[in-house]
Formats: structure tokens, sequence, C-alpha cells
């Protein structure tokens, strides 16, 4: 049952070829024996996954045809869950337990999705390898000795280990699509504002975005119909309904004109990574879509620009976690000021803490003009790079990073080379565009991935054409060795 | 040297909408501490504030009932600073673009005369919560009840020259957002603070000096007198040939002084930015358009047209008109009783004096208007005279029913039957011989004087009910 698809599962269960409850089983127990090789898991539920579960099964027997009834997924650690800890990979939260559920959340529990466990991630998404967590490193299912990738890297561990069909994510920079690449998976972060922000732990309040990875694009699909729509409680959530994502699929690509950007391609990228995104683009092409050459002037300022707005947004967001009302407190403060300094000095670990510093800076009288208001003008030349693609083409195409999954530990102490990771992955959070990463091939067995950029809310031709190609590729079918004597 | 002051004010009005600005709690005042806090104002990961549209709406009332300009693409920004009762560590306020530009406020002087007050700009932010220090034993409780009240900060140009300006400024600000609805204006509730600029300069000059801000003074008393303190203060120094230190200070009101406060912080950087978690607010002409249009009558027109419709003097129609219940009440009587003179007399005498002396609101008055119009229409048809009038109505304060229940109960029919009246001034006139005397003796100019002896003594007889014309009448036409 592990083995397959969301897809391929909804229909076993419409039909009866297994109960939700019996599908749960095998996963909790997959994780329950295999888990910690990945470390995917910071908490993991079973009692209340088997009640989740024995509800779908009700649901079923009633006749719910939802394709997420009964199917058992995973949600990063950053979505709030009631009464279930949500720590987002942070000793600050290390204790919190959270009233409300998570917008996201309560879709999957709507829709009757049965929640598996919650997953490991970089401390409050921060992070491009999973190795920021307090609840320590993920480990990538093709090889224990390289990342996962991050921040989302336990949903996408736990996708590629088959320790749960889907999970949930977060990108604020790449954070779905990097960890996807690195894994063998499918991930795609929807248009800014296209899912609910409420109740997902802020990083930066205007690049967060909360997507699927799964299996395949069909998958993601389904998950996405399920979290997308209008939220009231989100201010800058999309009033543009959300759709069965699931309807256009099978679309013909003839005719589709795919950008390909010339700072995509360039220094940077390593050439045997080049090559599997050249063969995905050439399957494309064979599907029946054009390739133009496009640019994308202002790229080489992404990563600047980002790494200006993406903490500024945090120092503040991150502002509430003082001691004062829930989560970590340091032991017998000797007055307000040692309250918060060394609440906050042991409730935050290093990359939390460099990038509060950085933001703190970048918004401070004096340097408020040169940094964070240069970096808002940017970000709309950025931005405008892309519409003005979006005159030529139908979507564009690169990769999503520069190689495959790198060795644990290997840029822990070069934050700048860490950050160079998300080079290719930064535009989409900052014009707030959709972007998916598929599947395409192997580097020395490890997976990488290719990139697709849509235009604003335009997942559906994304998922169409990620689809398209997934019909004419198994590179998405492929599966990890299972750890030693296992 | 001549000093003379100039005070700019900062007031954080509390508008009264029924839930908090960024998030569904209730606002109401005294509750439990954080019975109205929800996960919103608690600062939970992942919630998220969403504006709420009353307090927009009042802001922009506020904007058009002083003729300012209305923003019409308001941000609001993340002020960035550490305290225990501010949950996220910032609080969402307007910086660069608020949702009210300039504008001009009009007072009236005691003196008659009328000032332009400069309003800067007023823009929408979130209150913080509240620190208890006390019955914690050491530690601090905090209460969240407050956090998140919508607050409408009305910032003036440094227009005001004393402590009666600053002081008339805030009274017609209070009755304009009390009139406009849009605030309780309960002071001793905290609905209207009031923080205090002031600096001096010689008169003459018209170079600003250092100024001191003088935080949170809470009734329009203390901001007299807090001006009051400040300027000698600043006077003292300057005289003595010192500078006065740029600082917020603190009105004690029990040692009615000000003291400085938090001069470390002075170099506060609020690291201000716009809120990536809301968007802009953009208003459009017939958003405005149609609440213009449900403005009501504001203080100022309304006094104006007392002026023009009852032929009330300013001073008077001011008085009437300074809250809304009030002119309302005045309105009522002054319409039903046909006399809009007499009825401002009664309103302005015998109704507002038992109202101040018991400390009680119009709006709680024990006579309704109906009651009052009643009386004076007594007393406009001679049933009554005006004398006999106030114990009618001291007995309708008392709850004895309508003029007309009290007039027949108590028998005060006023006594206009010339053949009762009659036999009542031969009565007197048998019974004061000597008086009639010297009447009789005196010249023109002294029998006026003597009459009052006859109708006094008439009145007596008749326990205050004769009709006092017909026994004018009636002595002049005895008494040859």
């Amino acid at each position: 049952m592990h083995t397959k698809t969301v897809a391929q599962l909804a229909k076993g269960l419409q039909q009866k070829d297994f109960s939700s409850v019996e599908l749960t089983q095998c996963f909790l127990e997959r994780i329950d024996t295999l888990g910690a090789s990945y470390n995917a898991f910071i908490t993991v539920d079973h009692e209340s996954a088997l009640a989740s579960a024995a509800a779908a099964d009700e649901q079923l027997r009633a006749g719910s045809s939802d394709p997420l009834t009964g199917i058992p997924v995973a949600h990063k650690d950053i979505f709030c869950t009631a009464g279930i800890r949500t720590s987002c990979g942070s000793r600050m939260l290390d204790n919190f337990v959270p009233p409300y559920d998570a917008t996201v959340i309560q879709r999957f529990g709507a829709a009757g999705a049965v929640m598996l466990g919650k997953t490991n991630m970089d401390e409050f998404a921060m992070g491009s390898s999973n190795e920021n967590s307090y609840y320590g490193e993920v480990k990538n299912p093709w090889d224990l000795s390289l990342v996962p990738g991050g921040s989302s890297g336990g949903s996408a561990a736990a996708v590629a280990a088959m320790l749960a069909p889907a999970a949930t994510g977060t990108d604020t920079g790449g954070s779905i699509r990097q960890p996807a690449a690195f894994c063998g998976i499918t991930g795609l972060k929807p248009t800014y504002g296209r899912v609910s922000r409420l109740g997902m732990v802020a990083f930066a309040s205007s690049l967060d975005q909360a997507g699927p990875l799964g299996h395949s694009a069909e998958d993601c699909a389904i998950m996405l119909g399920t979290m997308a729509g209008h939220d009231k409680l989100d201010s800058t959530s999309s009033e543009v309904p959300g759709q069965d994502y699931t309807a256009g699929l099978e679309e013909s690509l003839a005719g589709l004109r795919i950008g390909l950007p010339t700072e995509f391609f360039g220094d940077g990228l390593d050439p045997a990574t080049a090559q599997a995104v050249d063969a995905a683009l050439k399957e494309l092409e064979k599907l029946g879509a054009s390739l133009v050459e496009v640019s994308l002037p202002h790229s080489k300022l992404t990563i600047p620009t980002y790494y200006i707005i993406a903490p500024a947004e945090a120092s503040t967001n991150l502002s509430r976690y003082d001691g004062v009302r829930y989560g970590h407190r340091c032991a017998d403060p000797k007055d307000l000021n040692d309250l918060y300094t060394r609440t906050r000095e042991e409730g935050f670990g290093d990359e939390v803490k460099r990038r509060i510093l950085v933001g703190t800076y970048a918004l401070s009288a004096g340097y408020y003009d040169a940094y964070y208001k240069k970096a808002q003008q940017v970000r709309r030349l950025i931005k405008q790079d892309y519409l003005d693609c979006f005159d030529k083409v139908d979507i564009i195409a690169g990769p999503t990073t520069p190689g495959p999954a790198f060795a644990l530990g290997a840029k822990t102490n070069d934050p700048l080379a860490m950050y160079l990771e998300d080079v290719y992955t930064l535009a989409a959070n900052l014009a707030g565009l959709p972007g998916m990463s598929v599947p395409a091939g192997f580097v020395a067995g490890k997976p990488v991935g290719f990139q697709l950029i849509g235009q604003h809310f335009g997942e559906a031709r994304l998922l169409n054409v990620a689809h398209r190609y997934q019909q004419v590729t198994n590179w998405h079918l492929q599966s990890p060795p299972m750890p030693e004597g296992r | 040297m001549q000093w003379e002051s100039v005070i700019g004010l900062e007031v954080h009005l509390q508008l009264a909408t029924k839930s908090k600005i960024f998030s569904g709690s209730a606002t109401t005042f005294g509750a439990e501490p954080n019975t109205q806090a929800s996960a919103v104002d608690l600062a939970m990961p992942g919630m998220l504030p969403v504006l709420n549209e009353q307090a927009v709406r009042f802001a922009v009332m506020f904007g058009l009932g002083i003729g300012a300009e209305i923003g019409r693409r308001s941000v609001f920004d993340r002020k960035n600073y550490f305290y225990p009762d501010l949950p996220k560590g910032y609080q969402i306020s307007q910086f660069q673009d608020p949702i009210v530009g300039r504008g001009e406020f009009e007072i009236q002087m005691a003196d008659g005369n009328n000032r332009v007050i400069g309003i800067t700009r007023a823009h929408l932010e979130e209150d913080a919560g509240k620190s208890l220090h006390e019955d914690f034993h050491g530690q601090t409780g905090i209460d969240l009840n407050r956090a998140g009240t919508p607050l409408l900060e009305i910032v003036t140009e440094p227009d005001i020259r004393t402590a009666e300006e600053a002081v008339t400024y805030l009274k017609e600000l209070h009755t304009l957002v009390t009139y406009l609805g849009i605030s309780d204006g309960n002071m001793a509730e905290g609905s209207m603070r009031c923080d205090v600029n002031i600096s001096l300069r010689p008169v003459g000059s018209d170079k600003l000096g250092t100024r001191a801000e003088i935080k949170n003074v809470n009734s329009f008393r203390f901001v007299e007198k807090a001006i009051r303190y400040e300027f000698n203060r600043q006077a003292d120094i300057l005289e003595d040939g010192g500078t006065v230190v740029q600082e917020t200070r603190l009105y004690d009101a029990e040692r009615d002084e000000t003291r400085s406060m938090r001069s470390k912080e002075v170099a506060n950087d609020y690291r201000y930015f716009p809120e990536p978690d809301l968007l802009p607010v953009v208003i459009d002409e017939n958003y405005i358009e149609a609440l213009r249009e449900q403005l009501p009558e504001l203080p100022g027109e309304k006094r104006d047209r007392f002026v023009q419709q009852y032929k009330l003097s300013a001073y008077d129609a001011g008085v009437l008109s300074a809250s809304r219940a009030m002119a309302d009440y005045y309105e009522a009587v002054a319409s039903s009783c046909g006399d809009a003179k007499m009825a401002a007399n009664w309103v302005q005498g015998e109704l507002m004096g038992r109202l101040n002396r018991h400390e009680i609101k119009i709006e709680n008055c024990p006579v309704p208007p109906e009651s009052l119009s009643g009386l004076i229409v007594r007393i406009l048809d001679n049933s009554i005279s005006g004398k006999i009038g106030k114990q009618v109505f001291e007995a309708m304060w008392l709850g004895e029913g309508s003029a007309d229940d009290v007039i027949d109960t108590k028998g005060l029919k006023q006594v206009s039957d010339s053949g009762e009246l009659e036999s009542m001034v031969d009565e007197v006139i048998a019974a004061s011989g000597a008086q009639v005397q010297q009447y009789l003796a005196a010249d023109e100019a002294r029998r006026k004087k003597l009459l009052g002896f006859f109708v006094g003594q008439i009145m007596k007889l008749s326990r205050g009910q004769a009709n006092p014309q017909m026994v004018n009448k009636l002595l002049a036409e005895k008494l040859i």
C-alpha cells in the first residue's frame, strides 16, 4: 500500500479494497520501524491518527467521495494543530500546544484526511538543509549522508521514504521545491495568497505560502484543491475561488510556450544537473511545447533582495516569542530584560538569531532606506521581469537547484554558500508566483528536479504540464533503497 | 522675559466599536482580566489581524467632521518595541500614510472669539494591554483585555498657546466625537487620553523652543494643571539661563507636578515598516460620499442654527448644543411649547441646575421634555406664574406626574377670577391703612415701589396663585 500515490489510494478506499484504519496503520508501522533512520517526524500521535481514520471510514461508508477522505497525510510542524504540539522546529515552541487548527489543517480535516504526524523542519522554516532543527537533522532517504533540503525537509523525506503518501510544506524562498528536488518528489508552491496563512507560524509574511508535496503532480493537484481558497481571517488570502486542479491535468501541451531564462542556465549550475533539466525540457518539447529563450535581467539581485526582506519581516514576526505568554521561558529571570534576553538566547538557534539580527539591522533608522526600502523597489523590478516574460511565454522553466543534495554538514559553517542554494527558487516568492519542482532524473544516484514557474493563479497549468511530463517519464515513481537491515 | 507656550496635543481616542480593531474580541470596559483576549490578541503563533471596517468608518467620519483630507490609500505599519503588555512585540499603527490627513478645527473661547487649531493628522492604531503591578507578590500581571482596542490618534499642529485653549480644544473635540457617535468619550475609562507637547519661547519670537512631552494626561483639569506646571518649570529653567531637555514627562496629579520618565529610551528606534499581514486601505469617493450624507449635524452647525432659528445668544446656543442629548432635549421642549427663549431659560436654569447638583446626565433626566414643555405652556397661558412654575418643576423632578397633574393635585392654578381677586385686593387695602396713605402721598416713581408691597400681600393671601397682571390692574384702579 505504501508505494501507491494518493490518487491510487483514494481509488482503493472508495472501492473498499482496504480501510483508512488499515492504511493508517500501515504508515504508522513504517514510521515506527523506519522513522528513526530519517528523523522526518517531530511528533506522531498514533491514537488521534487512528481515531481520525476510523471516522474517515465512517464517512466513506456514508458515501464520501472526497479523494482525501481516509488518506493519511503528514503536516509540516509549522501548521498549528489543536491539542497537538506545534514546535516549528524550535526549542522556543517545544512545549507549545495550540488551542486551534491552522486553516490548512482544518481543510484537510474537513475533507476527511488523516493526520499521521508533524514533520521535522528547519527552525522557523529558516534553512535549506534541515540541519537547523532543534530536533536534529533530517536525512535524505536516497543517501542518509545527504541533506534532504529544507526547510520542509521532514515532509519531503517522509514522502520519499514512503512514511506518508503525501505531506504539506511551506515555501518562503524554496522550502517546498528544493527539498522536493533533493528527495525526488513533486512539490508545489502556490501563488502568494492562494492558501490561507492563518495558523501557519509566520516566517516572512509577504513571502510565506503553504503547498503540497507528493509523489506526483496529480497528488499535488488533489491536495491543492483542498488547501486553496479564500479565508476571511487572512487578509492577504486571495478572493479568487479555489478550483478542481485535477480537471485540466490531461490537457494537451500543444502550443504551450515555455520560457527558458538565460540567467538560470549560466555559471553556478552543475553540468550534470543541467543535462537532466535539458532532457526534461526535450520531453516537454516532444509533448508539443515550444522552448523560447527569455531573460530575467534582475535575477542576480534576487538573493540580496530576499535576504533583506525575509529577515526584516522575520525579525518582527519573531518578537512575540518573549517568554511572557507561552513557549519557552528562561528559569528564574531576575528582571524583564533578563527574561527577554535569556529566553530568546536559549529558545532560538543560531540561524534564527542571525536572521533576526540581519532583519533588525535592515529596518533600523538610518539603514531603512538603503536596505529595506531599496529591497522592496528591487522586488518590484524582479516581479516586473517575470510579468514581461509572460507577455511572450505561458510558463517559465529551469533548474530547481544548482545541483543535487549535498552532504550533511557540508555547508553548515558557511551561511552564504547555503543561501546560494535558493538562487533559482527565491524569485517566485518575491514575485508571488506559483512554482513547482518535478523529478527530472538522477545525478550520481541523487535525485534532481526541474522547476516550472507559472503566472499568478496559474497552478492548474503548472500541474497540467507536470502531469503530462509524468505520463511519459517515470522519475517520480522511483523509490529510494530501504535503510540497511530493514 | 515674557514667555509664550507653544502647545501641540496628541489625543488617543478610543473608538466605540463593539469589537477590537484586528480581532473579534469584545471591547467592553471593566471585564475580568483576559476574558476579552482571543488568540489574535494574545499574539499566538500564526494568528493574523483582520481590520475592523467599523474603525475605518469612524476614522473617516472624524476626518469629514473636521473637513480633513481622507487618505485614499492608507497603510498600516508595525511599530516595534518590546514590552510585556504588547503581545506581538510590535504595535500595528499608521506611520507614513494615515487615514486622516490635514484638517482644521475651529474652537470658540469663553470670550466669544474663535481660534482655528490645525490638525496634522489622525491615524488608526491598536491599544496595548495593561501591566498590573499590585497583588502579584513582586511579579507583574498582564491583562490583555484592552490590547487591540481601536484608537484614533489625533495630532494637532503646535497652534495652541494657553492652557485655556488646550482645554477648550479638548472639550470641543469631545463634543465633536460624541456627536459623531464614534466614541463614548468616557474620560474616566480612558476613552480619551492626551499627550501634551509643550515648549516655551519669548513672546514675539517665531522660533520653537525645546519641547517636553507629557504623557497620558487623562482629564481636562489635569491637562490644564500640567500645562501650568510645565510652563512655570520651563520658564524657571530658561530664566536661569538653562536649557530645557527634550524628554518624556509624566504628570502626577496627586503632587500636581510633572516629572521625567524613561529618559534612557529617548533614542527608541521603532523600526517602522509596512505591516505585511494587512493590505493597504483603499477608500473611494463613493464610500466617502455615503458617509458624508449620513453625517449628523455637527456641534458648530447646530450652534449656528440655534442662534438663527431660535434667536438665542451665541453663548446660550453653545451651552444648549454642548452635547447631542442636551440639544435634542432642548429642541423637543422648544418645539412643543412654542417659546424657544423660555424653553432655553428653563433648560439652562432650573433643569441644568438640578442635573449638575445631582450629577445626573441629561440622558437620565427624570423630567422628560414633554413634561417641561407642558409646564412652560401653563406659564404661557397664565394658568400659573413663573414662580409657581418652579414649585411644579420640583414636583415633576420628584416624579409626581405631569405639570397639569401637579397643578391639579396641589391646587396651584392661578386665580384669575376678577371677583375673587377684587375681594382679596379690598381686604389688603382695608388692612393696610398706613401704606395706603403713604402711597397716595407719594410721587410717581415712589408709587411704583410701594405698589410692590400690596402685590406681595395679595400674593401671600393667595399663596402665590393670584394672577399678577390682574392684581396690578385692580390695584391701579382701586388706589386712587
